[in-house]
């Protein structure tokens, strides 16, 4: 088992005491597989997502990542984490605006310690990248800049990916067709996908779904 | 609806006191720096202006002689028997113990009602006035200076300007040693019928019109311009501080706006409003910036007094008065400033779309533009300064050439540093370091202004620093050369003179004469002073340039040095002729340098001088002897004479003296150096924080790919003290062209003698410390904050639109 | 006349108030010679300056007329004061001296005012050859060796807008006033040494605005000089001079005090020999009052002396001839009318 969530507590401090926003949380997820997680707003599944990419911590439970409990570990071991084993999509803000499109796509692989141009080379043209390698971010489209988020995540070859509403931001037409690329994308790197939505559609794609409710899983 | 929006939008401020506190602090800053330059140049002014209104001299006519040398006060009677109503005075300088004063002598009697602004020798006090041993009136200060002095009685007369005795005219020639004689004679501005020609009964007078400016106001003009440069100087970068202020308030309240806009709020009354913000800003803090400049005036006046005393004998008093002029002109400056500093906010807020959201890159393309605009500008800038100093001359061109020189490089510098981050992302390797090197480059265009600011700082320091220490260096070598003889004694009357002279004949290596005589030269005040031919001039006198056998010709009486300014200010050169007072000509047959001293000097064999100005002053000799010797002799000398202490100087005591009056003058500029350097440091450090606020989306993906937020702080840290070496490199050269400029162009035409360069990188090592330190301070604060974010905050960044 | 010496130690030693100045006259004067009764004078020694004396004056006053009938006032004084009895050279000096000048029309007032120190050749006066100066004002002596040093006199004086010059010749002798020239100033006794020269001829030319006018007419000079002049309770003079057409002269002044006053006269006849009058024997009465200069001033006057049965009424040429000096005084031509007829001056100091 690629991922494994056991017990998850995530509490957040409100003006009316502490929210619940996860509550025993139970959740696995095998290497290669996709999993889409839904709910409404405020339901608590970027959270959860977060607490999986080591961007936040549970108050209470274990997540157990290729077999190790990053519960606890300290920020620098979460970075380590972050930067060899799990790659990132959001909504937006996802690419550095200092760096042109080549360098963002190599950014996260070299970070990793992986560069691997020929690899680099093959994202760029799947995703339809490779004439605007020299420019910057801002001069690109909303589609063509989750293409980048995408291929800079999957340059570093991750062995999860976490999306969160990668589409969000898209026209439906343009979402549906980075979506695809996304997903055979990641089928063929092997990696596994857990990806948040509100959207089922979107979500049936996926190998499988779980939905979220007020934090708890139902 | 006017009143709620100005709520809603000073609502910000409460929330964030720091941001509002670093606001008034960076303007009442500059309005301090400024108003602490005009207070203490409005000070000096005014009592310059006292001195040359004192005895009328503002209203009033006079007839003086062209040579500026004294009359025989039978031309005074002669003129008021032949109908004229004139008034004489005679005026000196003299000591009283250690203090000097400028004494001036007039008849109350004549005295026209317009030069009676002091209320002297009234009732009563007539006849002590005008009889032995008289009566001396004094401004406060200056009668507490004398009370240690033996002088006659001292009276305290307010409104004379401070350094000077008012006494009576016969009183006044007995002090100077010059009976019967007067300097010049005041006009009364109603004359009767029927008077005699001014030709036929005073012939060889002229007739002086009233002047608003006496000459002390034209020699310091210089040091005035120098001050009021440094005040501008230090307000421009202390508007930095408020330029980035507001920017980040500005940027900050967007949503508030854009509320405020559409709940029907129109962009006019808004920007209106923004405007009524930022002017009770600035009145507030021009108040206390004003405040606070009298604060740094007064610790800084005593110095500046020193200075104008001992460079240009003008006298200044030691404290400040309060002068509504300076309140205003404080608070104008603050409301212009801080207008000046948020215009660029305001048409922003006028002009781009309120829904447009923040987009850094987006910024810094439309600043490439702005970048390049720039870059023109600068180079139009450079070849202007560069035009100034092949074409112009005058202190002004000098001055234009210094603003040209610094603008044209601070507008230069975001340009220079891109090329130099850019060559700097080329030559790195590794993910974080190009992307460090890319994306400092991508926040220069925000930290462009306060960099400009600290180059300006760190140049002007260099610059000024170099300036003074080579004028140091060359000072210090240069007394060596002018204080050759071992001791220097002043006799109180021309009998112990004499006494004295041939008492030291047998003791002593030699005995040399230094007498002068005062008066105009090429209408300018001068003095005059006569050498005995000895190998002491012929081997140490700091010549300039000069004909061969220069001494030789000053020895047989045709010839005459002149100093440095002189010969520069007039223009004048080698085998030029100049008529000196008494009208008699001499051929120049030498310059020699003559630093410190703001007024012409001319050189003439001392047998010369005695036969034109037979009633000289005898008083003073420089004596030769062994250097062992000399202690023992000024004892000797002090004991058989009981002359004062003072009146005895070895050469080491003259030395002391200079050097301390040389360091006094440029402490001020220092400490103007070291404050706007203060306020460039708070500049950036406004300027990190605003970027601050707005970096996170640029920082959020970086840590979402698995940097730490510590590793991020030390990074957003190096970033700041990378910038700021690259700014203090650039700086070198910049404040070398400016003491080159300094040296070169200003110190001539200000004081008239130009200075060899010479470089210290030690003192640049050290600023460039300082300047790290200071940027390091700057950018800590921000970094700590990063590395303490908390990861909510950051995810914030995904989550929503900001 | 010695009244006057108010007025120079007002003008000179510039006291703030009259008062504390009149209070300083009321004292004794320390180190200063005072006059003795008895004392004859020492002709021309005495026409020049007694700097052991506080205060001492040359008051030189003439009325003219032009050609066409109209008449005009000259006046042309000064004073000396001394800080201290004693004469040095040079600027430390304590002779004071000031002049005044005043050229009087019936409807013009012109003033001049100088000071200057002794000790330095400004200002001065000389015995013999007589001559007063100071700046270009002078009063200088032009008889003949045998003859009294007054007794000829050329006068000039000039100010911004005016300026005089008269030839001025004695027709009678020197006139001591007083009891042989000790005049009594008080009833406590203070007193002046004076005597008068009020026989002149003047002949001349006036220079004003609009031209020169050439001027004939009489003119009446007083020499006095004193040390401590007045009483304390003292507060101003009326002091009169008269040319009767017959060609006597009388000299009368009241000095004004809380009660009746003083008044003293000479009458000097025709000869020159003076007839001094018993203290209250004059009488003066101010009959009409005109606002000068922001004060009530007397301009028309009863003056009786019944021992010389005279009765006239004084009227002035120009009520305005207020001397606007430092200390500002009245000082103008007049003519009078009644049992005699005739010319004069009138001056009045001390009016609020």
């Amino acid at each position: 088992m690629l991922l494994r969530l056991h017990q998850i507590d995530k509490f957040y401090p409100t003006g009316e005491g502490p929210l619940h926003v996860l509550n025993g949380i139970d959740l696995s997820l095998e290497a290669g597989k996709s999993l889409a997680l839904t709910g409404e707003s405020g339901s608590g599944k970027s959270t959860l997502l977060h607490l999986v990419a080591g961007l936040d911590s549970p108050d209470a439970g274990e997540i157990h990542l290729g077999g190790t409990n990053i519960v606890g570990l300290n920020d620098t071991a979460l970075a380590a984490l972050r930067r060899a084993t799990v790659g990132l999509v959001f909504q937006q803000f996802n690419l550095i605006p200092s760096l042109d499109v080549a360098a963002n796509l190599a950014f996260q692989a070299r970070l990793a310690g992986r560069p691997d141009p020929a690899w680099l080379k093959v994202l760029a043209k799947r995703l339809g990248l490779a004439q605007v390698l020299t420019r910057y971010p801002e001069q690109l489209s909303a589609g063509q800049q989750q293409r980048v988020a995408i291929g800079r995540t999957l340059a570093a070859r991750p062995r999860l990916v976490l999306a969160d509403e990668p589409t969000g931001n898209l026209d439906e037409a343009t979402g549906d067709a980075v979506l695809d690329l996304m997903l055979s994308l990641v089928a063929e790197t092997g990696a596994a996908l857990l990806m948040v939505t509100h959207s089922n559609r979107l979500a049936n794609r996926l190998n499988a779904r779980v939905h979220l409710h007020a934090g708890r899983l139902v | 609806m006017v009143w709620t929006g100005l709520t809603a939008l000073l609502s910000h401020w409460r929330r964030r006191p720091v941001q509002l506190a670093m606001l008034l602090l960076g303007l009442s800053l500059a309005t301090a720096l400024w108003s602490a330059v005009q207070a203490i140049n409005g000070e000096a002014r005014a009592s310059y202006d006292r001195a040359a209104a004192i005895l009328g001299q503002d209203r009033l006519a006079q007839l003086v002689r062209e040579d500026g040398a004294r009359m025989d006060q039978q031309v005074f009677v002669r003129l008021r028997r032949a109908g004229w109503l004139v008034s004489p005075v005679i005026e000196g300088e003299m000591r009283f113990g250690d203090v000097r004063l400028r004494v001036l002598g007039i008849d109350p009697l004549t005295l026209p009602p317009q030069a009676q602004q002091v209320n002297v020798a009234v009732g009563d006090e007539l006849l002590p006035f005008i009889t032995a041993p008289g009566v001396l009136y004094a401004a406060p200060e200056t009668a507490t200076r004398l009370t240690e002095q033996a002088t006659p009685p001292v009276r305290v007369a307010e409104g004379l300007p401070p350094g000077t005795v008012l006494t009576d005219i016969g009183q006044a020639q007995v002090l100077l040693g010059a009976k019967d004689k007067i300097s010049r004679l005041l006009l009364w501005p109603d004359q009767p019928i029927g008077r005699a020609p001014l030709k036929v009964t005073a012939p060889g007078l002229t007739l002086r019109q009233p002047s608003e400016t006496g000459d002390l106001a034209r020699l310091t003009d210089s040091f005035h311009l120098n001050l009021t440069a440094f005040g501008f100087l230090a307000f421009a970068v202390g508007l930095f501080i408020v330029h980035s202020a507001i920017g980040l308030a500005f940027e900050q309240r967007r949503q508030v706006f854009r509320t405020l806009r559409a709940l029907g709020l129109p962009a006019r009354v808004l920007v209106l409003l923004l405007i009524a913000e930022l002017l009770i800003f600035a009145l507030l803090a021009g108040l206390v910036g004003v405040a606070l400049g009298y604060v740094v005036a007064s610790a800084l006046l005593p110095d500046v007094a020193a200075t104008l005393r001992g460079l240009y004998g003008a006298d200044v008093p030691g404290t400040l008065s309060i002068r509504p002029a300076v309140w205003a002109a404080g608070l104008a400056i603050a409301v212009i400033g801080t207008l000046v500093a948020a215009a660029q906010s305001l048409w922003r807020l006028w002009h781009l779309p309120l829904l447009a959201a923040a987009q850094p890159r987006a910024w810094a393309r439309a600043s490439e533009r702005a970048l390049r605009a720039q870059g023109v500008a600068a180079m139009v800038l450079l070849l202007t300064a560069a035009g100034i100093a092949q074409f112009g001359s005058g202190l002004e061109a000098g001055f234009a050439l210094l603003a040209a020189l610094l603008l044209g490089a601070a507008l230069a510098l975001p340009l220079v540093l891109t090329g130099i981050l850019q060559l700097g992302g080329r030559l790195v390797r590794g993910p974080l370091a190009e992307w460090f090197w890319a994306d400092t480059r991508q926040q220069l265009p925000g930290l462009s202004l306060a960099l400009m600011a600290l180059l300006l700082a760190l140049a002007a320091n260099v610059g000024v620093s170099t300036m003074v220490s080579s004028f140091r260096l060359t000072f210090t070598g240069w007394l060596d050369q002018r204080l050759a003889a071992e001791l220097y004694v002043t006799a109180r009357t021309e009998a112990e003179a004499t006494a004295i002279h041939d008492w030291l004949a047998q003791r002593s290596d030699a005995v040399l004469p230094i007498w002068s005589v005062e008066g105009r030269v090429a209408g300018q005040p001068a003095a005059i002073y006569g050498v005995a031919d000895h190998a002491t001039y012929r081997d140490n006198w700091p010549i300039l340039s000069a004909v061969p056998e220069v001494w030789d010709r000053i020895a047989a009486g045709d010839g005459a040095l002149i100093n440095e300014q002189l010969a520069r200010r007039q223009e004048l050169g080698l085998g030029d002729q100049i008529t000196l007072p008494g009208g008699w000509r001499a051929s120049i047959v030498g310059v020699y340098s003559d630093y410190g001293n703001p007024i012409g000097q001319v050189i003439i064999g001392i047998d010369t001088l005695v036969q034109h100005y037979p009633d000289v002053s005898r008083l003073r000799y420089a004596i030769r002897i062994a250097p062992g010797k000399a202690e023992a002799l000024a004892a000797g000398l002090r004991a058989q004479f009981g002359l004062p202490a003072q009146n005895v100087i070895d050469q080491a005591g003259i030395k002391v003296f200079s050097l301390k009056v040389f360091e006094r003058t440029f402490r001020v500029t220092a400490a103007l150096n070291v404050l706007t350097l203060g306020v460039a440091g708070l500049a950036m450090f406004a300027s990190l924080m605003t970027l601050s606020g707005m970096r996170l989306p640029q920082l959020a993906p970086v840590w979402a790919m698995g940097l730490t937020r510590r590793h991020l702080a030390w990074l957003e840290l190096s970033r700041g003290l990378l910038l700021a070496a690259l700014t203090m490199l650039a700086a070198v050269p910049v404040g070398i062209a400016l003491a080159f400029v300094l040296l070169a162009v200003v110190n001539v035409e200000a004081f008239g003698w130009r200075l060899p360069m010479h470089l210290f990188p030690g003192d640049w090592a050290r600023l460039a410390a300082l300047a790290l330190l200071a940027a390091g301070l700057a950018a800590a604060a921000p970094a700590w904050r990063l590395a303490r974010l908390s990861p909510s905050d950051l995810l914030k960044v995904f989550a929503h639109e900001r | 006349m010695s009244v006057r010496a108010l007025l120079i130690y007002m003008c000179l030693a510039a006291a703030p108030a009259f008062g504390q100045g009149f209070a300083g006259l009321g004292t004794e004067a320390d180190g200063f010679s005072v006059p003795q009764p008895g004392t004859a004078f020492n002709f021309p020694a005495d026409h020049g300056p007694h700097p052991g004396y506080r205060i001492e004056w040359w008051y030189l006053t003439a009325n003219l007329q032009a050609a066409d009938g109209a008449d005009y006032g000259v006046q042309w004084t000064l004073f000396r004061s001394a800080l201290a009895p004693v004469e040095r050279s040079g600027w430390s000096s304590p002779q004071l001296w000031m002049g005044h000048a005043g050229l009087t029309t019936q409807t013009h007032q012109f003033v001049a005012e100088r000071s200057a120190r002794g000790g330095i050749g400004q200002a001065g006066v000389t015995a013999a050859p007589f001559a007063a100066w100071i700046d270009n004002w002078q009063m200088a002596g032009r008889a003949l060796p045998e003859a009294d040093a007054l007794s000829a006199l050329d006068l000039r004086a000039a100010g911004r807008a005016f300026s005089y010059e008269l030839a001025l010749d004695a027709k009678g002798p020197l006139v001591p006033q007083g009891v042989q020239g000790y005049s009594v100033k008080s009833e406590k006794g203070q007193a002046s040494y004076y005597y008068s020269q009020p026989f002149y001829h003047v002949t001349g030319t006036l220079t004003l605005p609009a031209g020169a006018i050439a001027v004939t007419g009489q003119a009446w000079l007083d020499h006095e000089w004193s040390s401590q002049p007045l009483a304390e309770d003292q507060t101003g003079w009326d002091w009169f001079s008269l040319h009767f057409d017959s060609g006597e002269k009388m000299m009368g002044f009241r000095l004004r005090d809380g009660g009746a006053g003083f008044t003293s006269a000479t009458w000097i006849k025709a000869d020159g020999r003076p007839q001094p009058q018993a203290p209250g024997a004059l009488r003066v009465t101010p009959l009409e009052t005109a606002a000068v200069a922001g004060r009530s001033v007397p301009i028309r006057w009863r003056v009786q002396l019944p021992e010389k049965g005279v009765d006239v009424t004084i009227r002035t040429l120009n009520p305005e001839a207020w001397m606007d000096t430092r200390f500002p005084y009245w000082e103008g031509p007049i003519r009078f009318e009644g049992t005699h007829a005739g010319r004069g001056y009138l001056e009045m100091t001390g009016y609020e």
